[in-house]
């Protein structure tokens, strides 16, 4: 019973293995001449300005929100799509109840204003 | 993945419950008015509904979804129960939001789909489908517990969320081990497959993910060590959530816990049952010993429900089927009575003041006639005395332990439940016989006619199923023998 996870373990250790010597040679074969410039934060090589911690409007939660349900949406359809042929009318008619349930969702938030920016 | 026009009947009740809340949600955007009490209405109308395409459910086993969904008897009695509380819920909220200035429809909306995760895990044949019932059960549930955005509701909430997301952690590590052990989670192949390879209930890899569900399924019901979260959550979240709370998710979590475990895990009953034998003596003794110190009654009520869980587990120990159908009763009762309790407890609140502590009750007995008569009987039924719903429950659940021969388990459950009747009756003894002060705490009841009839509800259920239980008790050993 066990055995047969044997390949999941090998695996598992390779792949973490792999991550950490990776790591470790270039920590003892990489030349390493630091100057201000390359220690400081990366930002598409421009000046770190003003920091990033500062407050962010609230609105950037909501829109988040939003955002995550139609992200999730895409991931459930790529599956989907794939087997769809297979699926036939039932997958379809399945999918669109689904999206019918997201869209009231939608509908409910832009009702009560969520998509507003002043 | 077959499926016919067939299985939808299966799925109705659910379609139907799932649409009202979506309707409901779309009434809150759509019409006017700040005040949107009226849906609580709508709800009901879509539970009523649903209720009328159960009946048709309630017979021989059929599988549906490529076995992922039951529409049996078992299915069917739940459901009821779930209905049961979702209507009283509704009903006693309506008046309750009004007076706490929260009346939005987004509530009804939650309850609603929260009630559609409960039918989901009653009628689960798969242990996916009980994952994912659940979590739509749960994250409406968490929502709804901090509904007041108070400090305290807040709290609530999201104590409830962190640790509950935990649990549901273990219940999903429990799935994905009883799926290595067995190479299917559609919970009647695992007991085939248990039955077929006895090896099977030796095997370090299926004890562990049976120990990892019962972790899961124990914190949703509130069992001791699991119920950390109860008395805060129950005390901090709106009193009527707290009701459905107490009732619905636990009338929901036990029949996924029964038809796990009793179906599924029938052939390891040897392993599991010395487990939950502790679990069911500890969670009856602490819920009652904790509950004998408060002084408030809401959270004297919460660790009420801790108790009342240990009992159930009693039932779920025994495991045969006169004990699945006499815990069946049992959460009908407790719904009766729970939510009862807590529409009286609404009632002597008012909008900023709670009054949950013992001293507000004192002398509103002769006040408030009604209200005094009322929160009387849910007492004595919440203590087990006869002729009440809780005393029907209690005997039956006892009764299936003697005659399995848990004799001990039996023993300590009546000295526990004895010792409860303490605090149960220091509710009516204060309002009753203390003097009420000079300046009493509650000077009028918040009350409505939804309420009023919530309470009426609640009341004659309590009554009904204490003096004639008989149609009841057997409905649900047809039930149990559904199960398969």
């Amino acid at each position: 019973m066990l055995q047969n996870y044997i390949p999941i373990l090998i695996l598992f250790l390779l792949a973490a293995g792999f991550g950490l010597g990776v790591v470790v040679i270039s920590m003892f074969l990489g030349p390493r001449r630091p100057d201000p410039s390359k220690l400081s934060t990366y930002e598409c090589g421009m000046e770190v300005e003003p920091g990033a911690r500062q407050r962010f409007d609230v609105k950037y939660y909501l829109v988040f929100m939003a955002f995550l349900v139609f992200d999730v949406e895409v991931v459930f359809m790529y599956p989907w799509a794939v087997r769809f042929q297979k699926l036939g009318l039932f997958g379809f008619v399945e999918m669109l109840i689904f999206l019918l349930i997201l869209l009231v969702g939608y509908v409910y938030i832009w009702r009560k204003g969520v998509l507003e920016w002043e | 993945m077959n499926f016919q026009m067939a299985d939808l009947q299966l799925l109705a009740p659910h379609i139907v419950v799932l649409a009202t809340a979506l309707l409901v949600l779309l009434a809150e955007a759509f019409c006017k008015g700040e005040r949107k009490g009226y849906l609580a209405y709508l709800g009901i109308a879509g539970i009523v509904v649903a209720a009328l395409l159960t009946p048709r459910l309630f017979g021989p086993q059929r599988l549906g979804f490529s076995g992922m969904l039951a529409g049996d008897g078992f299915a069917a009695f739940f459901y009821f129960i779930l209905y049961a509380v979702g209507i009283l819920t509704l009903l006693v909220s309506q008046n309750y939001l009004r007076d706490e200035r929260f009346e939005h429809g987004e509530y009804y909306a939650l309850v609603l789909l929260a009630l559609v995760g409960m039918m989901l895990m009653a009628g689960a044949t798969h242990l996916m489908v009980v994952f994912l019932a659940l979590e739509t059960m749960s994250i409406a549930i968490y929502a709804l517990a901090g509904y007041f955005r108070t400090e305290r509701s807040v709290e609530a909430s999201l104590k409830y969320f962190i640790l509950g997301g935990f649990a549901s952690g273990f219940l999903l590590y429990g799935i994905a081990l009883i799926y290595g052990a067995c190479g299917t989670t559609q919970i009647y192949d695992v007991m085939a497959y248990f039955k077929a390879l006895p090896a099977l209930t030796s095997s370090p890899m299926a004890l562990a993910g049976i120990g990892l569900l019962t972790v899961g399924f124990g914190f949703k019901v509130a069992a001791v060590p699991f119920h950390a979260w109860t008395p805060d959550v129950y005390q901090g979240a709106p009193t009527s959530v707290t009701a459905f709370m107490a009732t619905g998710v636990k009338a929901a979590a036990f029949s996924a816990f029964l038809r796990v475990f009793v179906v599924a895990f029938q052939g390891t009953h040897v392993e599991w049952s010395g487990v939950l034998w502790v679990l069911a003596l500890l969670t009856m003794t602490l819920g009652n010993l904790t509950a004998i110190a408060q002084t408030d009654v809401k959270r004297m009520l919460a660790y009420s429900s801790i108790a009342h869980a240990g009992y159930l587990l009693v039932g779920l120990v025994v495991g045969t089927p006169e004990a699945s159908s006499a815990m069946m009763v049992y959460l009908l009762a407790y719904a009766f009575m729970n939510i009862g309790a807590f529409a009286c407890v609404i009632m002597v609140g008012r909008y900023g003041q709670e009054n949950t502590s013992l001293d507000a009750y004192a002398g509103i007995g002769f006040r408030f006639p009604a209200l005094g008569l009322a929160m009387a009987v849910f007492m004595f039924s919440m203590a087990g005395i006869p002729p009440t719903a809780g005393f029907i429950g209690k005997f039956l659940i006892f009764k299936a332990a003697v005659h399995e021969g848990y004799y001990w388990l039996t023993i300590l459950g009546v000295l526990n439940s004895a010792a409860s009747v303490y605090y149960y009756l220091r509710v009516i003894i204060t309002m009753y016989f203390k003097p009420s002060p000079d300046e009493p705490a509650v000077d009028g009841l918040r009350v409505g006619p939804s309420a009023a009839l919530a309470t009426v509800l609640a009341g004659v259920g309590v009554l009904y199923l204490g003096i004639i239980p008989g149609g009841i008790i057997k409905l649900a050993e047809q039930a149990v023998r559904f199960m398969g």
